[in-house]
């Protein structure tokens, strides 16, 4: 049944010709009064890549994503998602197009009152209506596993550590097979070993549910673990896309300066 | 040059000139946009009310977080109203019944205190009370789910956070606050029995019969309607302040302060307004 519906939610992808970006964002421009934030974002997601938006703080790249959920309004420009315009959707147009896209907060955001297996079958509850209480749970059994948290399942989020709750949310967010990810700094306030388990979880998940992603990291680690190609974000605007490469070998003193 | 020197030395006025206008023009600028927010924060309020409205008689309705919100509400309340209660009935018999005693009506003290207590001091206090313990728990629980970004991540999961967090908990408070007030009168009748009993000998089932003789359904009904109101204000206001709650971790107790402040102030208002027209329709 879960590989059914899986099936059905894929075979948008599969409709897709074969190089079409799975997300298209042109001409993006959003601002909180009178400060611009991102002042004309342009990039691609391509099908099954894993794209790491890089920048520093405060350079509008959580907005990116928020707007490509449809969290935040974009003052001007065009997000495509699957096809579809994001700024036509109407309420229930976005929910549906929410149910293929699953979002990592950079906190987690876990539901606090809820435990563990509560926060997992949150999602499923309203996006996979028609498994039954014995599908959800192996479901829930399988993404725990995935992301080595099996017993964890009666715990409430006050209970885990930085990293487990990272992960418990990353489990919430596969849990409904998600087509895009799109990760807010999966990696912000955890020790190096843990950040790059968490980064191996995001490659793994890409292979393993075969998602495009888009990485917002100003972790380089982070970057290099997991990166098909690299956007750098400066002053709202796209600064440098290219290759993992590119970036390592570049001699612009912004990129070095990450990159060192 | 005889003209030029008058024009010189009327100069320095000009500038004193220029420097007032200025001022007056940045403080009417400043008014404005004060006023303009004023005008922004009540379309805001008459929007999230709007959209409370709409949501509460929409489809798929979150009956099961509704059953949680009214078990959070009314059990997790219960202790603070008895003890509430019974201190209002018991403090109440014992103010009064000296002033009673001068005049002979001392018989008159359980129905008296039933009726204020029906009336007046059971709805507004006990509401008071759940403006503090229920609308300051909605605020800095909505709070900090915006704080933690908790409500975007049920927006991402296709859920209506209106719907699941705002609609559930205002319903909630609307049917469990006016419970928590009739049941609170109770136990402040009780308590006035045992405030008797402290300088007398009077049987319960005599106390209540005394007491209950003096009740019509005229002063139960206004009162039963205003603690309606009482649960959604407080329940409005809460979840209102929560909701729109700022960024910083300081916005949590901010929202929770002024659910409790704004709760606890309309509650007020909204008893001024219903024992106005309770005295209009003579009940």
């Amino acid at each position: 049944m879960i590989m059914d519906q899986t099936d059905t939610l894929n075979a948008d992808l599969v409709q897709s010709k074969s190089g079409e970006p799975v997300i298209e964002i042109n001409s993006l421009k959003i601002s909180f009064g009178k400060q611009k934030v991102l002042q004309d974002v342009s990039l691609q997601l391509f099908n099954g890549e894993n794209l790491v938006v890089l920048g520093k703080s405060g350079s509008g790249k959580s907005v990116l994503i928020k707007c490509i959920v449809g969290l935040l309004t974009p003052t001007d420009g065009i997000i495509k998602v699957l096809g579809e315009d994001v700024g036509t959707l109407n309420r229930d147009g976005l929910g549906e197009l929410r149910k293929k896209i699953g979002f990592l907060f950079q906190s987690g955001a876990l539901y606090d009152s809820m435990t563990v297996k509560q926060n997992l079958e949150f999602p499923l509850l309203r996006i996979r209506k028609n498994l039954t209480k014995r599908e959800m749970d192996e479901k829930i059994k399988e993404v725990l596993e995935n992301v080595g948290l099996s017993d964890a399942l009666n715990k409430m989020p006050s209970q885990l550590s930085g990293g487990m709750r990272k992960r418990i949310s990353l489990a919430r967010t596969i849990v409904v097979d998600p087509l895009i990810m799109l990760y807010d700094e999966p990696t912000t306030g955890l020790d190096p070993v843990t950040s790059d388990e968490i980064s191996l979880l995001i490659n793994d998940v890409q292979k393993k549910y075969k998602t495009s992603s888009i990485i917002i990291t100003h972790d380089i680690e982070c970057a290099r673990n997991t990166a098909d190609r690299v956007i750098m974000l400066k002053d709202g605007e796209v600064y440098l896309e290219g290759s993992l490469d590119e970036f390592e070998k570049s001699n612009d003193t912004l990129i070095k300066s990450f990159f060192k | 040059m005889k003209k030029i020197l008058p024009a010189i030395k009327i100069l320095p006025n000009l500038t004193k000139a220029k420097e007032f206008t200025i001022k007056i023009s940045e403080k009417t600028i400043a008014k404005t946009e004060e006023a303009g927010n004023f005008l922004t924060n009540f379309a805001d309020v008459l929007l999230f009310i709007s959209r409370t409205f709409k949501e509460t008689f929409s489809r798929n309705f979150e009956f099961k977080e509704f059953l949680n919100q009214c078990f959070q509400i009314g059990n997790k309340t219960l202790p603070l109203i008895s003890v509430t209660g019974v201190i209002m009935g018991l403090v109440l018999t014992i103010q009064s019944r000296p002033s009673l005693a001068k005049f002979g009506a001392d018989a008159m003290l359980p129905g008296m205190v039933a009726v204020s207590l029906i009336r007046e001091m059971g709805p507004v206090i006990t509401a008071l009370i759940c403006a503090g313990k229920i609308g300051s728990g909605m605020g800095a629980e909505l709070g900090s789910m915006k704080v933690t970004e908790q409500i975007e991540a049920m927006e991402v999961s296709s859920t209506n956070p209106m719907r699941f967090l705002v609609v559930t908990r205002v319903l909630a408070a609307t049917l469990m606050i006016p419970l928590l007030i009739l049941y609170a009168d109770a136990i402040g009748i009780f308590g006035s029995w045992v405030g008797i009993n402290i300088k007398g000998d009077v049987t319960l089932a005599l106390f209540f019969s005394q007491a209950f003789s003096h009740i019509e359904f005229a002063d139960f009904l206004p009162a039963f309607i205003k603690s309606v109101f009482f649960g959604t204000v407080i329940g409005f206001v809460g979840c209102y302040k929560g909701y729109n709650a700022g960024r910083g971790t300081e916005s949590v107790g901010i929202a929770a302060n002024s659910a409790v402040v704004l709760g606890s102030l309309l509650v007020l208002i909204v008893d001024v307004i219903a024992v106005q027209i309770t005295d209009m329709l003579v009940l």
